[in-house]
């Protein structure tokens, strides 16, 4: 069957792949299009770790078919730091330690950052409930959410 | 070469400049912007996939498998079965309190004679795609015969019981079974007398546990890329524990000769024990050798929970008697653990770690290995000591409060201390237990006022740490910076402690230095970063490496001095010229590295370690949590944990693994359990009904790190990354009693469970 | 190997042809329980093929939009979980309608699922469901011999079944404006504090008099039964009512008696029943207060 070809924006940049019409935006991501910062933890919406923006969306790239990317425009882990500058979400997870394995962390990062830009002054419990589609298993999630909280007030004093 | 005679002492009050401080992770920028390269993220030209074709049955007999469909299927290029393998008997080597059976290791990655539980992988597939291979591998015809599967102690026990391994006949010690039985093994601890020591008893508590399978849960699923090349030599990529264990597991399960095979660790996406043993790579090595083809496998999140891990379940019966005046006499237990499909539970951990705690003159301890139809469990974090906590540390609550004793003050009474002997035989030496339960008892969270339907539990645990092999290779570069390069795989943060020690022994700041892991080709050997013991034996070859790597550089400052060795002291990443020179000065390590090719070369040297033995961690957790009594619903409300460290090297992933731990040891209190239906199959194989607690589930986790200096270590490290799930399973237990007067001797308390011991109770 | 189509239609007679055309064709609006199944049936032995063709309605302009006006709402089948909460008109109108919106799933999964999906998976535990039949929500389906539109209560007829025929498409729903002094509230209980299907699931909707004695009430439960259920017993009960405890002890007990649910990994029959009593007194409460504060 003829594969599907699809052009969107990903990162800011225009791209464009072919794919079958039952692939995920994860399976291209990953294996397509060289963008192995998107973890797969589970394939079914459960642990986060392939957390993406899809046209301002935070959505499991798991749970998103390839070609519905079509004109669409997807933020990757990749797009997050600007340039050579981190994001203060990325920053703070390094200062505060707030990943052992790593493995969960991009996932962490994309939503994380939805999270401060719709709530920029969160509790320490909305930035829990924010983030409970995130699954950490090394952390205990308290240095997690400390980083989140810590980057959320770096950026109301840099917008301030 | 030894550090031993170097490393055996601790060093008192050392200053530490770099031990300590918490920069930021070598690391940790790859892995925060994506690029870190984990298991799944490897791939090469021509790169091929495979899948693993799974048993439906628990428990069955495999007459005959035919591979012909599958192989004909377009886009196939390889299917293996165990008859690919070279044909290995079952055969248990003890090592210490467990063993190794490379038999059974090899029928865990492919079913030879039978299929021992449902998920058991009996053949394997490569194709150009992971849907062509799984496709595929639904035309792979079986002749089964299915057996009655075993899913129970009770029914593995059971008079007439299938017996999963005909043949096993018991090991061990104590009364055992005759003629075949699915316990494979018996552990026996006896010491005192017993029966004196509970007829001296003024108060004895007796109770019956029981604790279901749990699971790692680490979020990666296995992965591996596995390149044969022509000429037969071999290349495996893996996220393993250990990739010097891969070489040799894969070696010797597919009879491939070790000088072939190069493991390079790709960096892993958690394990906490569960990715020690190989599952991927002896199957993709033998699919690649077949076809020609690179082959990658990786496991989808339901092969992860039916085929590897878990951790046992646990059966047990324990008791301890006590005199009026606190002073505890004599215990006894009966642990008997799942070990799943094959020989292995951690049921000799779980006896050298229950009650030893304390001082109990009188004591016999009895742990039985049990195969059933489940999963082969693995590695979990301080392996059986969990469980075995559960059952002793509630039953020390009990007795706290029949004797009307502050639980931490009963502790204090009899815990165990330098000199002490353990039940499983050595002496203590320095151990930090009474320093911990004191911080425990001071903390403001022993002292806070809780409300109603709240309680507070508290209870204590130990692992006693591993040591084993490590090697590790320090260079300096020729502007005065260093590259430390070991052979274990970072899984929380172990770059940075290896750097760290390297930077103190240098007097240079840890952002000079950079940790490697290196592969297996390039680096020494290391035993599996597990056991708590990467930070404590790695980390004493990294300074043994550093301080052979510091007499160069005074001996190269000597050199361009033209003084004697004796006549040069390192201070602070400086060769100061001392006695008659001292008129010399100093030179920087950046002033003697640049001159190294004229001094002599490269500086570079390496060290490897071996200790027998480790130090000990104690722990102590405080737990706070309310129950809804109408819902049975639990929360927990704060928590914290007081462990000693012995030296932290850097506290923040200290506090870390504390946290870490005890997140993993509530969620197994609480929800964690693998569900199974009647024919043995796991219902729960997802995250979705596989509940590991998310972030709203928990509060911050304090933490307060005691140090009390492990001799056997340079800077006085203890390991910390096992020590903290020892202790929550009855921290949370005892706090439920607190909160609603009922004993929960089953796990997990789950909301049904709590609410129907509620209303049974008070009914 | 088996391989789906996919096709984005812009129009709902697009959509209504394609999937009239093939009886292996599949709607996808957010994804959420389709690509879950579409995966977890890879490999597996005499598991349903693949859809033959994958429709998705997202590019269908009135499937994607939010009407409000006096007399209530008009959504789209395919507006995600998370534009709906975050919409302060649909939270402060349909507070409780809102809050089942927002427990459908991770923050993530907010981002793709919506009513239709939650409706047409048709599991006894959607969140959304008992919510939306207290509201008195209708749905609007087309199909090739044009739209009808039915109660969201006769929607699901099953475990995974629904009165949708072949080449109906559900396009979107219609929720009536509370009357003046009403209000409605959705409670679930799970293990953990997110990420779980309901164990128990209750939405009550409340209309009071000025005085505020109870004139109308809804009492919905989920996951007790094959689909969502009214528990008429628990209405009459409050009805006539200031929530005094022997009215509200009375709905409770009629809720668990009403309550016929299964054994399964999620919860027992007995607990079950126990949580719809307690759940539809803590949600009546809440809806009452509501009301009351109008």
């Amino acid at each position: 069957m003829a594969k599907i070809r699809v052009e969107t924006t990903i990162n800011g940049e225009e791209a464009e792949f072919l794919c079958a019409g039952h692939q995920t935006l994860l399976e291209v991501l990953r294996d397509d299009l060289g963008l192995t910062g998107t973890k797969e933890g589970c394939t079914t919406g459960d642990c986060g770790a392939c957390s993406v923006v899809l046209d301002g969306r935070l959505v499991p790239a798991c749970l998103v078919l390839a070609p519905e990317a079509e004109g669409r425009t997807v933020q990757t882990v990749e797009g997050i730091a600007q340039g050579s500058t981190l994001s203060a979400v990325q920053q703070k997870f390094l200062e505060h330690g707030a990943l052992q394995c790593g493995i969960c962390t991009p996932g962490f990062v994309v939503a994380a950052e939805k999270l401060i830009e719709k709530n920029p002054d969160p509790t320490e419990e909305e930035a829990r409930y924010f983030l409970a589609g995130n699954l950490c298993r090394c952390t205990g999630y308290d240095k997690i959410i400390r980083a989140v909280l810590d980057a959320a007030a770096v950026m109301r004093e840099g917008t301030a | 070469m030894s550090a031993a005679a170097d490393t055996t002492r601790g060093q008192g009050e050392r200053k530490f400049k770099q031990i300590g401080s918490r920069p930021i992770r070598h690391d940790g920028l790859d892995k925060v912007t994506g690029r870190a390269r984990f298991g799944a993220d490897y791939t090469l030209p021509g790169m091929i996939h495979g899948v693993f074709v799974r048993s439906p049955y628990a428990h069955a007999r495999i007459l005959s498998i035919d591979t012909s469909a599958a192989e004909k299927v377009p886009g196939v290029r390889a299917v293996i079965t165990a008859e690919d393998f070279p044909d290995i008997a079952m055969n248990w080597i003890p090592t210490g309190p467990t063993g190794i059976d490379f038999g059974a290791n090899q029928r865990t990655v492919l079913a030879r004679e039978k299929a021992l539980y449902h998920g058991h992988a009996f053949a394997a597939v490569a194709a150009t795609s992971d849907e062509i291979a799984r496709e595929a591998g639904k035309l792979i015809k079986v002749e089964w015969e299915v057996l009655e599967p075993v899913l129970s102690i009770e029914a593995a026990l059971a008079p007439g019981a299938p017996i999963l391994h005909e043949g096993q006949e018991t090991q061990g010690a104590g009364d055992k079974p005759e003629g075949d039985s699915n316990i494979t093994n018996q552990v026996l601890f006896e010491g005192g007398n017993l029966d004196a020591g509970f007829s001296e008893a003024d108060v004895i508590v007796e109770g019956h546990f029981e604790t279901p399978m749990v699971h790692q849960g680490y979020i990666e699923p296995h992965a591996c890329l596995a390149n044969c090349r022509e000429d037969g030599t071999s290349e495996i990529w893996a996220s393993t524990q250990g990739h010097f264990n891969v070489k040799s597991e894969v070696a010797l399960i597919t009879g491939m000769d070790p000088n072939s095979i190069k493991v390079t660790p790709t960096e892993i996406g958690g394990g906490f024990g569960g990715k020690i043993p190989v599952y991927l790579e002896p199957a993709a090595i033998v699919l690649s050798r077949k076809s020609g083809r690179p082959v990658k496998m990786t496991m989808t999140r339901d092969e992860v929970f039916r085929a590897t891990g878990p951790t046992s379940g646990s059966r047990m019966w324990a008791r301890i008697g006590a005199k009026a005046d606190g002073t505890f006499v004599a215990c006894e237990t009966r642990l008997e653990f799942e070990a799943g499909a094959f020989r292995g539970s951690p049921v000799g951990a779980a006896c050298m770690t229950v009650f030893t705690p304390y001082e109990i003159p009188n004591f016999k301890i009895l742990g039985i290995d049990i195969v059933l139809n489940k999963p082969r469990v693995a590695a979990y974090r301080a392996p059986g000591a969990p469980i075995a906590a559960f059952a002793a540390e509630q039953l020390i609550d009990e007795l706290a409060g029949k004797l009307d004793r502050d639980p931490i003050d009963l502790r204090l009474q009899n815990a165990i201390e330098e000199g002490g002997r353990a039940k499983y035989g050595p002496r203590f030496e320095a151990i930090g237990f009474k320093q911990t339960l004191q911080a425990a008892k001071n903390h403001p969270h022993y002292k806070a006022k809780i409300g109603a339907n709240q309680g507070r539990g508290v209870a204590a645990g130990f692992w006693f740490n591993a040591g084993m092999q490590s090697s590790a290779t320090v260079s300096v570069n020729d502007d005065g910076s260093a590259v430390v390069r070991t052979g274990n795989p970072d899984i929380g943060g172990s770059r940075a402690s290896m750097a760290l020690m390297a930077a103190e022994e240098l007097g240079i700041d840890v952002t000079r230095v950079r940790p490697l892991v290196g592969d297996t080709d390039s680096v020494g050997y290391c035993d599996v970063t597990g056991g708590s013991r990467v930070t404590y034996a790695t980390g004493m070859a990294v300074i043994e490496a550093t301080r052979q790597v510091v007499d160069h550089l005074r001996a190269r400052a000597a050199t361009m001095w033209d003084i004697e060795l004796d006549s040069v002291e390192w201070q602070d990443g400086n060769a100061v010229a001392t006695n008659g020179d001292a008129d010399k000065g100093s030179l920087s390590i950046e002033e003697i590295a640049r001159q190294m090719r004229m001094t002599g070369g490269p500086v570079v040297a390496s060290a490897s370690v071996n200790p027998p033995a480790a130090g000990p961690a104690f722990g102590v957790h405080l737990c706070d949590l309310e129950v809804d009594p109408e819902t049975g619903v639990t929360r927990i409300l704060r928590y914290t944990v007081v462990q000693d460290a012995g030296k932290a090297i850097h506290p923040t992933y200290v506090e870390g693994q504390f946290q870490g731990g005890a997140a993993q040891g509530i969620g197994w209190a609480l929800n964690e359990e693998y569900l199974w239906d009647a024919e043995g199959k796991v219902e729960n194989s997802g995250f979705l009904d596989y509940r590991m607690p998310v972030a709203s589930d928990l509060p911050m986790i304090d933490t307060q790190i005691v140090e009390v200096a492990n001799p056997l270590h340079p800077y006085g490290v203890r390991g910390v990354g096992e020590t903290p799930i020892v202790p929550p399973l009855a921290t949370v237990a005892n706090a439920m009693h607190a909160a609603t007067g009922v004993r929960f001797r089953t796990l997990p308390m789950s909301p049904p469970r709590v609410l129907d011991a509620i209303e049974s109770q008070s009914s | 190997m088996e391989a789906s189509r996919f096709e984005a239609p812009t129009e709902v007679e697009g959509a209504v042809a394609l999937l009239a055309a093939e009886e292996g064709a599949r709607v996808l609006a957010g994804g959420t329980d389709l690509l879950v199944q579409m995966r977890l049936r890879r490999g597996v032995p005499d598991s349903p093929p693949p859809p033959s063709v994958i429709v998705d309605v997202k590019r269908i302009p009135r499937l994607m939009r939010t009407q409000l006006d006096a007399g209530g709402l008009t959504l789209g089948a395919a507006v995600p979980a998370a534009e709906i909460f975050e919409n302060q008109t649909i939270k402060n109108r349909w507070p409780g309608l809102a809050e089942a919106t927002d427990l459908i799933g991770s923050t993530q999964v907010q981002g793709r699922a919506t009513w239709c999906g939650n409706l047409c998976n048709a599991s006894p535990a959607a969140d959304s469901v008992p919510a939306m039949i207290a509201c008195g929500t209708t749905v609007v389906i087309a199909g090739p011999s044009g739209e009808r539109e039915v109660p969201v209560e006769d929607f699901a007829t099953g475990p995974g079944k629904t009165i949708l025929e072949r080449g109906e498409l559900v396009v979107e729903f219609k929720v009536p404006s509370p009357a003046s002094h009403a209000a409605d509230a959705y409670l679930r209980l799970i293990p953990r504090t997110e990420m779980d299907i309901a164990v128990v699931g209750a939405a009550v909707q409340l209309e009071l008099d000025e005085d505020g004695t109870v004139q109308k009430a809804n009492v919905i439960l989920g996951a007790v039964a094959p689909t969502a259920i009214r528990v008429a017993a628990a209405d009459t009960a409050l009805v006539g009512s200031r929530l005094e405890d022997d009215a509200v002890n009375a709905a409770a007990a009629a809720a668990s008696a009403a309550a016929n649910p299964i054994d399964d990994k999620r919860g027992t029959i007995t607990y079950r029943k126990k949580i719809a009593g307690v759940l539809t007194r803590r949600a009546a409460h809440i809806a009452y207060e509501r009301a009351r504060a109008r």
